[in-house]
Parts: structure tokens; sequence; C-alpha cells
């Protein structure tokens, strides 16, 4: 298996500089660049320095406990982990399909979560780097930057992000730790009140909502050269898509895409998903590099999250979005967008669409009436896949006769990406970095590119002093010519 | 919706109530070891609470602390803050907070100073008078429970924290 740039032929006469751990993202992650007497790059690599082990921690637990427990995965998407154990569990129990109810509840819950967490990922994530560029001044380059130069922009962020926790806290039953879902449906309904509530503040959202994708798109049209060209490189694109080909992210059949937009498989059901992905491992990483089985590794690598969905599908089903849609495929000019950037602007059409269907599923008779639970024939398997704010989310699950996990196994978004981010490092270093005396605002060229996918590495562990952005250079023989460190705690 | 309108009562699904004048605000993962102790210290707090103290008191647990964060403080008196630290010296160390900027290029979880200077920046004012209560932690492994030397910084912890409670309410 070789990758322009993954493995350098001789590391032995290299200078290496580490950026670990990358700053802004879920998680713990490292980045290497191995360079040359004249700062040419030789190898880059995106390393997960965190070994995971969540699904040992699964097995032997009762199911019924799953999906509660699997929200301590992360702190940004818990309500994904939620559903997507919830649904594999539905196909333990035969119950598929859940009730009417079940199914508005849990659409109305993960909705909630993707206008959550794509409202804080553009506004205090991404928007520090987009709206002062990837160079300005580092102590401004945060989201307290923001407030203090866009107070309104902030502000929006804030409350879309709270409306979005609010459908959480209304259908989960509490703000984190929800136990909305359960396996075969779901436990509570939405009151009239809830629902009344969540009503009133909907037009609001929507504008917001709209101004952020004008915000994105404008972005892009007052620097089309940069968001074209940074990090850009052809990839495969993987989603969930309704069995029509709309966008649906809640449920669906896996479609994928090769680099011209060709179909290259559709119609692929959840539980054949092992029919299409296989995982392999590197002796460099803790996170496996997921490929199409048919392809082979070195051609089956594929893009999942915002910039695949919204180009896999043939339409989104809300008028506002779509006619977004439409402005994004028009900016390819004919071809897929394979810009890391464009993440941002699709996000933002994913957020349009999340409102206008929070809208649509708020009037549904079904939110507050109707059957919790259903059942029917019990199996010992069951997978649940899910498109969470980041991507293609697949839980798989084995039960024994005594109720307990057997076996289990998760593939998160961010695995699914971890080949095209270390594509996007690489073609930034070698667009940016390379023959570059390396400063701090170009090693944050490497952190845009990263940051653009919306990656988890690991569960959220946030203890205080816990999160330092560290730049090391180190000569070939290891020696430390230079070390730069800073730390969220500023006690 | 106007900004002005939203406040904490939005989260309790009560519009005619006012917010708690006490806040307690505490973060952590619970499947993480040492991770564990803000919330176990939030939940110890809130079932020593005294009945009559029930409508001045609210307590808010979440993974980590985040922008939106700065909303929870609005129209309270008082506010204190619970997480665990690697860095605090044991059994824990008392803050009395100010607005700062984070120095660090990390947002996803915002210090507590940053989310005062959120508060400050999108409000206009100064944020209510909040002590973050940092408890010593030493192991924050997946899966672990915490260790014995968190859980003796956890009831000295918990011994200040009931006594501010007393003078707070």
């Amino acid at each position: 298996m070789t990758f322009a740039l993954e493995t350098a032929a001789h590391p032995e006469h290299l200078r290496r500089v580490a950026i670990d751990p990358v700053s802004r993202v879920e998680g713990h992650g490292k980045v290497t660049l191995l360079l040359d007497a004249d700062n040419h790059i030789e190898q880059v690599r995106l390393h997960i320095v965190e070994f995971r082990g969540f699904e040992k921690f699964i097995e032997g637990r009762p199911y019924w406990e799953v999906p509660v427990m699997v929200q301590r995965l992360c702190g940004i998407c818990p309500v994904s982990h939620h559903l997507a154990a919830a649904k594999a569990f539905d196909r333990v129990l035969g119950a598929t399909p859940v009730s009417a109810s079940a199914t508005a509840v849990r659409r109305l819950m993960h909705y909630g979560q993707i206008l959550q967490s794509h409202a804080l990922h553009f506004f205090h994530l991404a928007s520090p780097d987009l709206l002062f560029g990837f160079d300005s001044e580092v102590t401004r380059r945060n989201i307290v930057g923001v407030a203090q130069a866009h107070p309104e922009i902030a502000r929006k962020g804030i409350l879309l992000r709270k409306f979005g926790q609010e459908i959480i806290r209304i259908t989960a039953g509490k703000r984190i730790h929800g136990t909305g879902a359960v396996p075969g449906g779901i436990n509570k309904l939405v009151t009239l009140q809830e629902r009344n509530s969540l009503q009133r503040d909907l037009p609001q959202m929507l504008a917001w909502a709209h101004d952020a994708v004008d915000i994105a798109k404008q972005l892009h049209a007052q620097n089309p050269a940069l968001y074209k060209r940074f990090g850009s490189f052809k990839s495969k694109l993987m989603s969930l898509v309704r069995p029509d080909g709309a966008m649906d992210l809640y449920d669906g059949v896996l479609r994928v895409r090769d680099e011209n937009g060709r179909i290259l498989f559709d119609q692929i059901g959840d539980q054949r998903y092992l029919d299409l992905i296989e995982e392999e491992v590197r002796p460099w990483s803790y996170m496996k590099f997921p490929y199409l089985r048919s392809l082979g590794a070195q051609l089956g690598w594929y893009r999942v999250g915002p910039l695949a969905r919204v180009q896999n599908c043939d339409f989104i089903p809300s008028p506002r979005a779509e006619t977004e849609r439409q402005a994004f495929i028009a900016w390819g000019q004919g071809e897929p967008v394979h810009a890391t950037l464009a993440y941002h602007w699709a996000r933002m059409i994913e957020m349009l669409h999340a409102v206008e269907v929070i809208a649509e599923l708020l009037a549904e008779p079904a939110l507050l009436s109707g059957d919790l639970v259903t059942s029917g024939v019990r199996q010992r398997h069951g997978v649940g896949v899910i498109e969470a704010p980041r991507g293609t989310l697949i839980h798989d699950y084995e039960v024994g006769d005594d109720d307990l996990v057997t076996r289990c196994n998760l593939i998160v978004s961010t695995t699914h990406n971890n080949q095209a981010m270390n594509e996007a490092v690489r073609a930034v270093a070698r667009d940016d970095l390379d023959g570059q005396q390396l400063t701090e605002g170009l090693l944050n060229h490497i952190e845009v590119a990263i940051r653009a996918y919306d990656p988890c590495l690991s569960c959220a562990t946030h203890a205080l002093g816990r999160m330092p952005l560290e730049i090391t250079l180190l000569a070939a023989d290891g020696t430390v010519l230079d070390r730069v460190q800073r730390s969220s705690d500023v006690r | 919706m106007t900004f002005d309108r939203v406040d904490s009562r939005c989260d309790r699904g009560d519009e005619s109530s006012q917010p708690a004048p006490i806040l307690v605000l505490a973060w952590g993962n619970p499947s993480r070891g040492d991770d564990a102790l803000g919330p176990l210290c939030l939940t110890a707090l809130r079932e020593q609470l005294p009945d009559r103290w029930q409508d001045r008191v609210e307590f808010l647990e979440d993974y980590q602390l985040q922008i939106e964060h700065a909303l929870d403080l609005l129209g309270r008196k008082k506010v204190l803050l619970i997480d665990a630290s690697r860095v605090c010296q044991a059994p824990f160390q008392v803050t009395e907070l100010k607005p700062a900027p984070d120095a660090s290029l990390t947002t996803h979880a915002l210090s507590p100073q940053a989310v005062l200077q959120v508060f400050q920046d999108v409000q206009g004012e100064p944020p209510p008078p909040c002590t973050l209560l940092a408890i010593r932690g030493e192991a924050f492994e997946l899966g672990e429970p915490p260790s014995m030397a968190a859980l003796a910084n956890l009831d000295c912890a918990l011994a200040w924290a009931g006594q501010w409670l007393l003078k707070s309410s």
C-alpha cells in the first residue's frame, strides 16, 4: 500500500515537526511532518494517538443499557450514538419498523443534533479561521475573538446551538445522558406545550440558518481561488440516501459515487454494510482505514460527511436547502466539488435543511400521540446506521440469549474520513508548506484542513489543563530543536 | 427569538419562573475515571440540599464547557463551577473567576474564564460572581472508576462546597 507522502524513503535524514495534539477538534490527534534540509516535505501523517477500546467496554452489558452507555463516547454528538445503537437494537427486537411516533420523535432528536453540532462547528470552531484568516493573530483566532469582533454572528451561533439542544432535551428527556430512544421505540412523546415552545422560535432559526449559508457562500465568492485550491483532492463519496435518492440523515441505503460523480454502488441496505466496507490497520495509527471492499485499500477509500452527502443525494427534500444545494452544485461547474473548505458550505446547507425538517416534524400529529414501542421476532444481530453530523456512523451488535452483548463493532464518521484527512493534510503540506520556513500561521493551515472535516478523534475527556497544543521541531537524531506549547488552562 | 429573551428558563420548559439565583454547574465524563469528579460532586451536593433551598439552587451537569453555558449564567446571583483538574493542588483549589479569553486555540471545550468572557461580550455587562472549584484528579482512562486519591479529594471538596452553598443560599 503506497500513498504519496505517507512514508518517506529515507526518514533517518529528515527533520521532524509534530503538531501535538491538533487543537479545536474533538479528542487528541497529532500531525508529524518530515522535512529535508531545504524544508521540502517528505512525509506527512495524521496520527490518532488515543486508543478507543469502547467496544470492549460495551461487551458483556445488557443490550437495553447500550443506547444510554454509548452517549459517553462523545461530548459533542452523544445523540448520534444513542440513536445508532437504538436502531441496531430495533433489529435485535424485530421492531422494524418502529411506530410512527417513535420515528417522528427520533427524527426530531436527530435533526436537533445535526443543527446544534453544525452550528457549534461553523460558528465556534471554524469561523475564527474563516473570518480572520488562517495566518491571523493567534490570540484573536478563537471564539472569544469572534464574539468581540462579530458579536451578532457569535449570538446567532449560540442561539442556533441552544435551539438544537433544547430539541434534544425535550425529545431525549435530559440535556445529557438522555434516555428518549429505547430498543424498539421511544419512552416519551413530545407534549403540546413543548411542541408549541419550539414552533415559536422556528422562523428566527430558519432565517439565521439561511444567513449562515450566505456567509459560507460569500466566503467562497470573495476568495474563489483559495476556496477551490486549499486542501483539494479527488475522492469517492459515501453516505446514506433515501431509497429514492433524496438526502436523509436518519435512515436509508448506502450509496457511493466515484471521483467524477458517477454512482458506483447504490441501494446497499444498512444490514449489509460489511459487503461494501472493509477496514485496514496501519502500524503508525490507532485509527483504522476503511475502504470499499471490492476496490481494495489503494483505490477504495472515500469521504463521508456534509461534502459527500450534499453531492451524493439526487436532491434535498426541503425547498430552501435544495435551492442552496443547486447553487453549491453549480459552483463545481459540472464536476463534483472536492475542495476541503467546501465542507463548511455543505455543512451550512445541511443545517438549513435540518431546520426545515424540524419544522415539518413539529407539525406531525404522531409527535404528540401514538404507540411508543413495538416488537417482533427476536434476532441475535442488528446493525444501526445513521448520518451523524460528521458522517456515516455504524453500530453493529450481537446479543446472546441472556440479553448480554457478545460482540460490538463501531465505525465512527471520523474513521471513514481517516484516509481523506491524511490526503487533505498532505495536499496542504505540498501546496502551502513545501519549501517554506515553518511558522505558527503556516502550521495552522494544516489544522484548518483537518478541522474542515469536524473530526471527533476520541471520547470527551476535558479536565482542566488537558488540551495543550504542542509544536515540536526535532532533528534527525531526535534532538529537540524547539518546542512551543499553549494550554487552555489559564490559571 | 431575541437574545434578550433567552435565559435558563427555557431549559426547564417553564416560561413563568425566574432562574434560580444560585447555579451549580459541573462537567466531566462519568465514564472516564477521575473526569467524573465534577458530576459526582454535583450529585452529592444536590442530595444534601435542604428542601427549603430547592427553589434557590439549580444544578446543571454537562460533558464539557461550551459557549452556550454563557446563557446559563443569565439572571444568577452567584455561580459555582466544578471540574476535575490535572494541574490544581490537591485536594482542591478555589478560584474567583474573571472574564478572560483562552490563551490557546482550543475552543471546543472552553475554559471557565472564556465562558465568562463570552457572556460579557454578547451581553455587554459583567457576568455574575463565579467561583471555580477545581478538584484534583489523577487518572482519566475510559471505563475506569474514579481513583481512591480522587475520591478522597472529592470528600474534602464536598465539605467546602457545602459550606459555600450554606453561605450563598
